[in-house]
């Protein structure tokens, strides 16, 4: 049976040690964990601030990790995803995945990053130097990333 | 129905959601876009590039030519830049 993944969006930071010890605790069934960590990347960009259309954020993250969930024999999988304001350095998503071996762990963890990336309802604005802000285009990479996973046999890990 | 505007689309419109009631002949998403743009000048600028203008209904990603019919919630918003 499945396991039920864990999904969050939330204002407050997060702990990835703390979030792989919630996955982890009590069980002897794992032997691979994957940590995803996605952060507000500094240079030009002095803050993001994220948007986002919360009932949908949920369903669409929802479906992912449940398909990810059928896709890959995971033992376990939680993504946390922030909104507000982010200064560089900040964390802004994690996801964790856990499975009985590394193969299966470390693909559910970058199929999810990339339809998170392409499919969930978030937006991003950008601060930079002087005080001037401009929402951040989303690039064709990201889809082709996303799109990639459509063709792909599941792989047995 | 419900409709709701997100990012430089909800900034455009000049407002994050309302209630409207689009005239019969308006079936698909890609006909309310077209509908929406006649209402005035933000949404006119709103819904402009039409083609990379996202759309949902009742929080599912949705085609331009998906029947509006029986939608509860219809969104739209620009490509999305999460993660």
């Amino acid at each position: 049976m499945s396991p039920q993944p864990t999904i969050r969006i939330q204002i407050a930071d997060f702990d990835v040690a703390q979030e792989i010890a919630a996955l982890s605790a009590g069980r002897n069934d794992i032997g691979a964990v994957v940590t995803f960590s996605g952060l507000c990347r500094g240079g030009e960009t002095t803050a993001l601030t994220l948007e986002h259309y919360p009932e949908m954020a949920e369903a669409e993250i929802g479906r992912h990790a449940r398909a990810a969930l059928q896709r890959w024999p995971l033992t376990g999988l939680t993504v946390v995803h922030r909104v507000g304001r982010f200064l560089p350095g900040d964390n802004i998503v994690l996801v964790v995945t856990a499975s009985a071996h590394r193969q299966a762990a470390f693909e559910a963890a970058e199929y999810l990053m990339d339809f998170l990336k392409a499919h969930a309802p978030f937006w991003k604005i950008e601060e930079i130097a002087g005080g001037r802000k401009a929402w951040v285009a989303a690039t064709a990479q990201d889809d082709d990333a996303a799109a990639r996973w459509d063709d792909q046999p599941p792989s047995q890990a | 129905m419900k409709v709701k505007y997100f990012a430089s689309v909800r900034e455009r419109v000049g407002k994050d959601e309302e209630m409207l009631d689009p005239p019969s002949d308006v079936r698909t998403v890609g006909e309310l876009i077209g509908w929406l743009a006649t209402r005035g000048e933000g949404y006119a600028h709103a819904f402009e590039t039409r083609h990379v203008i996202r759309a949902a209904i009742d929080h599912a990603h949705v085609r331009p030519d998906a029947t509006i019919k029986g939608a509860r919630e219809i969104a739209f918003f620009p490509p999305m830049t999460g993660g």
